[in-house]
């Protein structure tokens, strides 16, 4: 391998143009333009937010990409003004018990199925994914009243349990992609040396399928974050109240009167995410093409 | 022989004893509970499949000042939970017989310890809330949504606990195809949704590309500098992004500012149907191009230098090696992702709902607008205008539209051909 490419760099630098030619230049010039035009598209929104948010009136006509005189006033009233402090607790305590009930289930679940023959199991993975295809809010009547029957609306409770329920089917695809390629040889063995099922499950599969239970993890973690159509549906008092349902009044509701407060709390909400997902950006690409094709 | 027939007699009798004929005294037990729970409940049973039939039969009334009433809509979900919860004790049922069968043979019974036994069943105490989840927040409210397409359950006069709610057959379905304003609305409902999943799917996707290219191409220094910038709109939660976007493009906002400033009118990006339309393109594009450019980046620095260096070799120019070797490369691999997301997008109600809300309004439409797709239609029908019967309809179709796209995708990907090997 080594060698060919070292050859053909040989052959090839003649047919090159010489380095730093005019058409080069002219082409380093337009790919940083690009890029540069590009970050700027990209970052707009987000410094138009941040500005926002230090502006000291209320309104969106009124404000300014870089106010004259920043003020932290919003981040202030957001706490002192507002139900922030209570939608934010409320939503990291769903998201929380969210993350370690779904990563728990799905991922037993996963393994299961991954490892475990049984009759009609190609079938039911196949009638579980598409059913999964059905709009998940039409179920909204179903669940309201299945959750009144076993009296968990409007509690933390009954929502998680119906997030975490409800993405096992989906989840578990995607795991059970990536499971499937560790291979069977090393749980074999661990059960030749006599490991339970769960013991070869806790101390064989999960270390070596970290990035996929990091991945779920997370999106069962930030998943809660933005949903408010079932928050809305399920959560039925202000102290129940939850970030999505909370930022999305705030900018529907009365013709963008907080706009300012909006900004500043979407900035709170936003700098947690992006950081979390930073630190696992390369887990989170892993987990994505989990279920691409085989190659 | 006479032994199997014996234990299956009896656990066809009643639940578990054949278990217990075999000495397994524990799982008999547990069986024969199970079945004089059942066996309790009987007239419940009997009571929610008479709900699931007539869908309730005495109207909202006062009886000394006590509203006495069936809700019809409670009634059928409470047959419908009863109807799942007989399948499952039918299941358990047979299951029983087989099993006192299967142990019928094994008289010599080795003493299993407890933990062991654990450990046998774990496969099935692992499935148990997968299954519940599948069957109650799945299943039950997919067949809820199919029997209320058959039904008038809608406001004003088939709502309840005021009302109560007929089966209707397939009248909703003549009404969706055959009354003018419902069809006028369908049709271009459904116009726009596929335009609009093409639509987003394609710019998302070659966007993405153009990024991942741009940013592995050998003049680029920094990579991993512009790829945190650009990745960003990845990483922040979409609804702030979509509810932010739906700020600046608004009348007021930054852009018909900057517009102004320049030395142009204001124009109304989210009021104007096609402006709109545009609009949302741009906004999913600003959205979903870093999900791709992050799934491409790494299958580009796969593809093997060698294929473009033989090209160069050939003569090939830019354009070409993009389209005989990146392109067939990177689509190959990509494919699955491109059908799922053209279904997402199909669906992409959060985005609809959060910078346009369906908007500008279209008189010609019926609980819709300009820029509404079928999802955010529904999503109208049944939150703001209680119009569940129609509703369900459109749901019906929906799926009917996506579930073969889906299916079709699964069987190609590798979760699904890995089980080739195991049967």
């Amino acid at each position: 391998m080594m060698f060919s490419k070292v050859e053909k760099k040989g052959l090839n630098t003649p047919l090159h143009k010489k380095k730093n030619s005019p058409k080069k230049i002219i082409l380093k010039v337009f790919l940083y333009a690009f890029l540069i035009i590009h970050s700027i598209v990209v970052l707009f929104p987000v410094i138009w937010t941040i500005g926002s948010s230090l502006n000291p009136g209320d309104s969106l006509y009124s404000s300014t990409m870089f106010p004259k005189n920043p003020t932290f006033i919003h981040y202030k009233e957001l706490f002192t003004k507002t139900d922030y402090p209570i939608w934010y607790m409320n939503t990291l305590k769903i998201a929380f018990m969210n993350m370690i009930l779904s990563v728990i289930l799905t991922s037993f679940t996963a393994y299961v199925l991954s490892r475990f023959k049984f009759k009609g199991k190609k079938l039911t993975l196949t009638a579980i994914l598409v059913l999964q295809v059905f709009p998940s809010f039409l179920t909204l009547t179903a669940i309201y009243v299945l959750l009144m029957q076993l009296n968990l609306l409007n509690t933390h409770i009954g929502l998680v349990l119906f997030y975490a329920g409800a993405q096992i089917p989906g989840n578990t695809w995607i795991v059970k992609g990536y499971l499937d390629q560790i291979p069977r040889s090393l749980d074999e063995a661990a059960r030749v040396d006599g490991a339970s099922n769960f013991t070869t499950f806790t101390k064989i599969i999960v270390p070596l399928a970290k990035p996929i239970i990091v991945f779920l993890a997370l999106t069962s973690f930030t998943g809660p974050w933005m949903d408010f159509i079932f928050q809305r549906l399920v959560l039925r008092t202000a102290d129940k109240k939850t970030l999505a349902v909370g930022l999305l009044e705030m900018v529907t509701g009365q013709a963008n009167t907080k706009f300012t407060t909006f900004a500043a709390g979407a900035i709170l909400v936003a700098i947690p995410i992006v950081i979390i997902f930073t630190f696992i950006q390369k887990y989170i690409i892993e987990g994505l093409s989990a279920g691409a094709v085989k190659s | 022989m006479e032994k199997k027939k014996k234990t299956m007699l009896l656990s066809a009798l009643f639940m578990g004893l054949g278990q217990i004929y075999n000495k397994q005294y524990t799982k008999g037990i547990a069986f024969m509970l199970i079945e004089l729970i059942a066996l309790i409940n009987i007239p419940k049973f009997l009571k929610a499949l008479w709900g699931l039939y007539t869908l309730g039969e005495v109207k909202f009334h006062y009886v000394n000042g006590k509203a006495v009433f069936d809700h019809s809509i409670f009634l059928m979900l409470q047959g419908l939970i009863s109807v799942l919860l007989l399948l499952l004790l039918i299941f358990l049922y047979v299951y029983n017989i087989k099993d006192a069968r299967d142990n019928a043979e094994k008289i010599e019974h080795k003493k299993i310890s407890i933990h062991d036994k654990i450990d046998k069943m774990f496969p099935f105490i692992v499935l148990t809330p997968g299954l519940l989840s599948l069957m109650f927040l799945i299943l039950l409210p997919i067949i809820f949504t199919v029997l209320v397409a058959f039904t008038n359950f809608s406001a004003p006069y088939h709502l309840p606990p005021r009302n109560l709610v007929d089966w209707v057959g397939f009248e909703n379905f003549k009404d969706l195809f055959k009354m003018d304003i419902w069809s006028t609305t369908l049709k271009g409902t459904i116009k726009w949704t596929i335009t609009w999943a093409f639509l987003a799917t394609f710019t998302s996707y070659f966007g993405g590309l153009f990024l991942a290219m741009l940013i592995n191409s050998a003049e680029v220094k920094l990579k991993k500098f512009w790829r945190s910038i650009f990745i960003l709109p990845y990483a922040i939660p979409g609804l702030i992004s979509m509810l932010v976007m739906r700020l600046m493009f608004s009348g007021p906002g930054i852009i018909n500012d900057i517009i102004e400033r320049i030395g142009f009118p204001r124009i109304d990006w989210l009021t104007e149907p096609i402006n709109a339309k545009i609009v949302l393109v741009l906004i999913n594009l600003w959205l979903g191009a870093p999900y791709f450019m992050a799934l491409m980046t790494s299958i580009l620095t796969n593809i093997s230098r060698d294929l473009y260096e033989s090209a160069d070799i050939d003569g090939a120019t830019g354009f070409h090696k993009f389209f005989h070797i990146t392109l067939p490369l990177v689509f190959y691999s990509t494919a699955p992702m491109i059908i799922m997301s053209f279904a997402y997008n199909f669906n992409n109600f959060m985005l609809i709902y959060a910078v346009t809300d369906g908007g500008p309004v279209n008189p010609e439409y019926r609980y819709a607008g300009h820029t509404d797709l079928l999802i955010s239609w529904i999503y109208k029908m049944t939150l703001d205008q209680q119009q569940y019967h129609m509703a369900s309809v459109v749901t019906i179709l929906i799926f009917l539209m996506i579930a073969p796209i889906v299916a079709f995708t699964f069987t190609r990907t590798r979760s699904f051909k890995e089980e080739d090997l195991i049967q």
